[in-house]
């Protein structure tokens, strides 16, 4: 097996091709409904960093996001696939809930660290049942940690609307402790952000070090590429799969606490939303790589605080989901996006490839100008009924060919940015 | 120029791999009904010539020709087409389908077009089968039936497809001394029936009792074409590695001391949850090199792993520098002085996506000073890689380069170097040649006699008869889990330890 | 004592074995095309995304077309080609399988949430749109107990375990099975035989796209006639554990089916039972049966049961 002796920024390039694709093929499903793209991006960008109390609320969205990123890129990188950090989250929140609302005579500081710890056990627990039950009978962790997250939604949703209920509308429970409540940084008009966020960095410095520097990353690691050669090694597989899922449940844990103690104060059941899931995506776009995570985990929680604004403008916010699709789905088959870059670092290659592009280029206007022209609306209304699909079947070919034409574009430039960096590198190391 | 006269005739054959030149500009000639053997030590390009034979692969360059027939073979299905078969080296078998179901697989019996006709295949197996002499059970599943009968359905399935050229990669690696005979019965059956054989194999005496011609392949190219009754060993051997080979390494006496390693009656189940090691008992003494012969799959792997602690003991006990150490797991068995060079380097001794300092502590990591109170000492790791790179030789001397980019000599060193750099006092060896060039081959095998120098207990497993004969103070012979004997190289012969390696006792053998 | 009564009475109760076929009979679908993946050797974890996008399928048109059927028919289209993107991300790209699955039900939740509004203007859910009806079976109708179980049974029931034997019939009697089972075991052997090891794993994909489809069409058009979003609830996994504990063999996954729709039965039932109270506050607990008796089952059987030994493992030619 040979393994890829590529720079290392080459490991960023295939999720960076992928978020710009998806947001091509977004754009066109936008089209598809009727709306302009551009306006739609305008919007959520404005909606993400437009201004302070949009930057404070992305902030806010990116905090947990940070943490369920690191718990799969956890994961992934120990050879486990949590899908499950969803309900860890839902657990680690909960659990946090029941301690928090009995710590009102303690002083804030060691309450948040009670229930933040004990929000971080729960999920820690919630992952280890999947994590023991693989290594104990090899029951595959994508199928358990599915259960478990149904088993967490429907039990969270019993707690809010028997045992903790308060008030009436939606189920919620009784508000925590003042002194369980993280201390805001800054607010700015409605928004608080809270000091979840330096937790989430910390996190993420603190498994960098866990997995570059220590003995303890280099097994969990080693375990994650070659089970056997892990095994011959003298490491314990049925404990580094169990240790390796609570660590990541652990993670998503913190991130259930934190949304309790930093952004509801209470425990609603739907509390979780969806971000154990975009912890995939976020893994997979920051390559398992903590660092790339926080990065990653931005560019996630720009994207849900923009999808809200867009939702005002009309367009659904699933939209989000669609793009996260799209980019795990490249990234998962990477040598897609890889068999697509072209590497011009000689001057032929330079001609050939760009001669190519060209022709692409061009074919592809012709037949966006002609169907844009067969598609005009009445065009064929001597059809009938009939008329009316046809006229349909062009648009759909002008869209199609709208976008192959904006990927192939968006392919040339990226290819052309990375030749140029990398002929540029050889030099720098030609002359030292 | 005709080729009418030739089975198969490969004209300038190059083939390119990203890294090296597998073929360059190869010629070769089979005549027909003959048994051609080519020979080539790993890595030579028999493979890859083979390869493109079958249309497994394209050559870049170059023509060939069946029967005085230019062919472009774009797949198997060509090649079976014009009438060749190939028996491969591991077998291309499905386990969970049966003996009948695995010959017709890709040309089944049918009815009404798209039904599958167990009864007509079943019969059809039976009767060829009968008719060469091969004998095989038709609706036993692959998993269930011994090596030979497999390699036998392997035959089958070239047969049932009409070949007139069958292609032999290898094929008695996997058999006894006796089994070998009985292929060669069987090759020469088919001869008789007016079938074109090529068989590839390393092993010279085999070469010299089955063939008619010879070619002799190195790094890609042809180096010679021999007719059998002309030649000798020596002869293909100086065209195999290109210089003189020392056919058997210097042993110094040397006296083994206190028994370090030590079983009894130990009992280890396979994959599938049978007994695969039923009852061995062995003891390895400071300063002594045990063998251990046998075919493949007769237990080794499983018994490797249990005294290695990689697999679960169901019954027995192992004793350890004088320690019951029974059920121990790795870390534990390493850190009283167990190495292991394990038999598949890429599955166990390697994480190819490391860099050469990872794995140059894999199975020492926690060690001081690789370790420091948790953390990683790079420093130390980044020396002791570079120090062990220049005393083993690894090349490319680059530490930073992943496990999976050196070549299968260098890793194998590389795993050795590691091993060794353990100080173990007792040290299980499995195949640690396979694969290797005559170099590399040479280097290891001083290695180990210079850990039997330093009263390292070793334990070596091998599936080639003279490594082991030629390395081990005693020998044993393991045959379905059990020790068929034990016996000194010096007071035995191949023939002898090939009778056990067939399931005879030593008392058998030699009563 | 009471309790017991409770407990067993359920199983008197011809409701019960209606309740356990409606319930089963989308794992039937799904679990089958698990199979046809998986046995050609390629994981399909995006089951849940076909059954999700083959439900909203068959309401769309449906809504558009007032033929529950024809709905049904673009359920089908419609999860082959998304099952298409499966195969041809795993297959020719060699993609993480589980992970392509993942992007997979991701996409399909997003699709069918986002056209929500703009097909039927509202976020959520749909009223009734149609569904396919029941029929009666004439001599049944009138038997006790058996015509109060399945006198009116829905056709999808009755194609649901049409396809469990054709399916059966396909793997193991004919020559096509035997590639499917040959390619998902041994892809290299079955090679250089000259079997297409690509082709066979497509047509197994895409008849998991085309089962799953159904099955999703079945909880959509077939029970409720609506579409809720994320309406599929997990049943996806449900019916890759059917598979597992069924052996990869169609019979198998259908009796597991059986078993993990007759557990969500019972739990219904339990819930309405007369006999005993069950107090209203404990009732949302109940929902967690199903997904509780899979974790228990997955856990217990596995091992115990063998895969196709290439079960995931893309496919390369050797270089």
């Amino acid at each position: 097996m040979r393994v890829s002796a590529l720079p290392r920024f080459w490991a960023f390039i295939v999720p960076i091709v992928s978020v710009v694709v998806a947001l091509l093929i977004a754009s066109v499903i936008i089209i598809m409904i009727g709306k302009s793209p551009i306006e739609a991006y305008t919007i959520l960008l404005k909606g993400a960093f437009g201004s302070s109390s949009a930057i404070a609320n992305t902030i806010v969205k990116t905090t947990p996001l940070i943490l369920t990123g690191l718990a799969v890129g956890f994961g992934f990188r120990a050879g486990v696939f949590n899908i499950g950090a969803e309900g860890q989250m839902v657990m680690g929140a909960l659990m946090a809930t029941l301690v928090a609302i009995n710590l009102g005579s303690v002083p804030p500081f060691i309450a948040i660290t009670i229930t933040l710890l004990v929000g971080m056990l729960a999920g820690a627990g919630w992952a280890a049942i999947a994590g023991y039950l693989k290594a104990k009978t090899g029951a595959h962790e994508v199928v358990t940690t599915i259960m478990l997250n149904w088993i967490a939604t429907y039990l969270s949703s019993y707690m809010v609307q028997v045992p903790l209920a308060v008030g009436s509308g939606t189920p919620k429970s009784p508000e925590i402790a003042p002194s369980t409540k993280l201390p805001e940084l800054l607010t700015v008009g409605a928004i608080n952000m809270n000091a979840g966020i330096i937790v989430s960095i910390i996190a993420a410095i603190l498994l960098y070090i866990i997995l570059e520097k220590t003995t303890m990353g280099y097994e969990v690691k080693a375990a994650g590429f070659n089970p056997y050669a892990a095994e011959y090694g003298g490491i314990s597989l049925s404990k580094n799969i169990t240790m390796s899922m609570a660590i990541s449940g652990a993670l998503a844990g913190l991130a259930g606490a934190i949304e309790l103690t930093g952004v509801h104060y209470r425990f609603l059941g739907t509390l979780s939303g969806g971000k154990g899931f975009d912890g995939i995506s976020i893994a997979l776009i920051g390559q398992n790589n903590p660092i790339g995570i926080i990065f990653a985990a931005l560019l996630m929680g720009a994207l849900r605080t923009g999808s809200n604004e867009m939702q005002f403008a009309g367009i659904p916010k699933h939209i989000v989901m669609i793009i996260q699709g799209i980019v795990i789905f490249l990234v998962a088959a990477d040598r897609i996006v890889r068999t697509s870059m072209i590497i011009m670092d000689k001057k032929e290659r330079i001609a050939q490839e760009t001669k190519r592009f060209v022709k692409r280029a061009v074919i592809l206007s012709i037949i966006i100008i002609v169907s844009m022209f067969l598609s005009k609306e009445g065009l064929w209304s001597f059809l009938g009924k009939f008329g009316y699909y046809v006229g349909k079947v062009f648009w759909v070919i002008e869209l199609v060919s709208l976008l192959s034409l904006m990927i192939v574009v968006a392919l040339y430039i990226i290819s052309a940015v990375i030749s140029l960096g990398m002929v540029y590198s050889r030099r720098k190391k030609v002359k030292s | 120029m005709s080729y009418e006269d030739y089975a198969v005739v490969m004209k300038g054959i190059v083939k390119r791999f990203p890294s090296v030149l597998a073929n360059d500009h190869v010629d070769l000639f089979v005549k027909k009904g003959e048994i051609h053997a080519i020979v080539g030590e790993n890595g030579a390009g028999k493979s890859t010539l083979m390869n493109q034979l079958y249309g497994l692969l394209k050559p870049d360059e170059g023509e060939i020709y069946i029967f005085g027939k230019k062919v472009d073979l774009k797949g198997p299905k060509d090649a079976i087409a014009n009438g060749i078969g190939m028996v491969h080296q591991h077998f291309m078998l499905v386990d969970n389908l049966t003996v009948a179901e695995n010959v017709v697989l890709g040309s089944e019996t049918t009815k009404s077009g798209f039904l599958f006709d167990l009864n007509e295949a079943r019969k059809k197996v039976k009767e060829l089968s009968e008719k060469y002499g091969l004998l095989v059970d038709v609706d036993a599943k692959i998993e269930d039936i011994p090596v030979g009968m497999q390699q036998r359905v392997e035959i089958l399935k070239t047969l049932y497809r009409g070949a007139e050229i069958l292609i032999f990669d290898e094929p008695t690696a996997v058999l006894t001394p006796q089994e070998t005979e009985e292929l060669f019965d069987v090759m020469r059956r088919l001869k008789e029936a007016g079938k074109t054989m090529i068989f590839i194999s390393h092993k010279l005496n085999e070469v010299m009792e089955i063939s008619d011609n010879i070619t002799v392949m190195r790094l890609g190219k042809v180096t010679a074409n021999l007719k059998t009754s002309e030649t000798n060993e020596v002869e293909i051997a100086r065209a195999m590695v290109g210089r003189e080979v020392v056919l058997r390494i210097e042993k110094p006496p040397h006296k083994p001391k206190e028994v370090v390693f030590e079983t009894e009656d130990l009992w280890v189940k396979d994959n599938r949850g049978l007994d695969a090691v039923k009852g061995v008992s062995l003891k390895v003494r400071a300063g002594e090199i045990v063998g251990i012969a046998g075919v493949a799959g007769n237990g080794q792997t499983e018994l490797v792993e249990a005294i290695t602690g990689l697999r679960k003991i169901e019954k027995g006990k192992i004793t350890l520098l004088g320690q019951d150490a029974t059920g121990y797991d790795p870390r534990r068995l390493r850190d009283m002085g167990v190495a292991h060079i394990p038999e598949d380097r890429l599955k166990h001794g390697l994480i190819v996506q490391y860099p050469a300092y990872y794995n140059m502590i894999l199975g020492q990591q926690w060690w001081y000073p690789y370790s420091n109170r948790g953390f990683l000492n790079h420093q130390v790791i980044y020396e002791t890689t570079k120090k062990l790179f220049e005393e083993y030789d690894v090349r490319p001397r680059d530490i930073n380069m992943f496990g999976g980019n050196f070549s299968g000599g260098n890793q194998q060193k590389l795993v050795v170097a590691r091993e060794i750099n353990a100080k173990p006092k007792f040290m299980v060896v499995a195949q640690p040649t396979r694969g290797l060039d005559v170099g590399a081959i040479e280097f290891i095998h001083k290695t180990l006699l210079k850990m039997r120098e330093q009263d390292v207990a070793i334990l070596l497993i091998s599936m080639e008869l003279e490594e082991i004969f030629s390395l081990s103070d005693r020998i044993l012979v393991m045959y379905e889990g059990e020790i068929m004997g034990e016996v000194r190289p010096e007071e035995t012969t191949v023939e002898e330890v090939g009778l056990m390696m067939a399931g005879k006792k030593l008392e058998e053998v030699r009563s | 004592m009471k309790v017991l009564e409770a407990l067993l009475s359920i199983f008197i109760n011809p409701q019960f074995y209606k309740i356990a076929l409606t319930a089963s009979t989308p794992l039937i679908f799904a679990s089958l095309g698990g199979v046809f993946s998986e046995i050609t050797g390629v994981t399909n974890i995006a089951l849940e995304g076909i059954m999700l996008l083959g439900a909203f399928t068959s309401i769309v048109f449906t809504f558009y077309t007032g033929s529950a059927w024809f709905g049904i028919l673009m359920a089908v289209l419609v999860g082959i080609g998304f099952s298409w993107l499966h195969a041809w991300a795993s297959i020719k790209w060699l993609g993480n399988q589980i992970v392509v699955g993942t992007a997979l039900i991701l996409i399909a939740q997003g699709i069918t949430g986002f056209l929500m509004k703009p097909i039927f203007g509202r976020p959520g859910q749909t009223d009734f749109i149609g569904r396919i009806n029941d029929i009666s079976i004439p001599g049944l109708r009138n038997v006790p107990f058996l015509g109060e179980a399945i006198g009116e049974i829905n056709p999808l029931v009755i194609i649901a375990f049409v396809s469990v034997f054709v399916s059966w019939f396909i793997i193991y009697k004919t020559t096509l099975g035997l590639r499917m089972r040959s390619v998902g075991e041994n892809p290299e052997a079955a090679d250089t035989l000259g079997i297409n090891v690509y082709k066979i794993r497509y047509f197994g994909v895409l008849m998991s796209g085309v089962l799953a489809s159904l099955g999703g069409a079945f909880l959509s058009v077939g029970e409720t006639g609506n579409f809720k979003e994320l309406m599929s609830g997990g049943r996806g996994f449900i019916a890759l554990a059917a598979m597992i504990l069924g052996n990869w063999n169609p019979i198998g996954a259908m009796l597991a089916s059986l078993l993990f729709g007759a557990s969500e039965a019972y739990a219904n039932l339990l819930q309405s039972s007369k006999l005993i109270e069950v107090p209203a506050s404990v009732k949302p607990l109940f929902n967690m049966v199903p997904f509780i008796v899979t974790l228990i089952v997955i856990s217990g059987f596995i091992g115990k049961t063998r895969p196709p030994a290439a079960d995931g493992v893309p496919y390369e030619k050797a270089e």
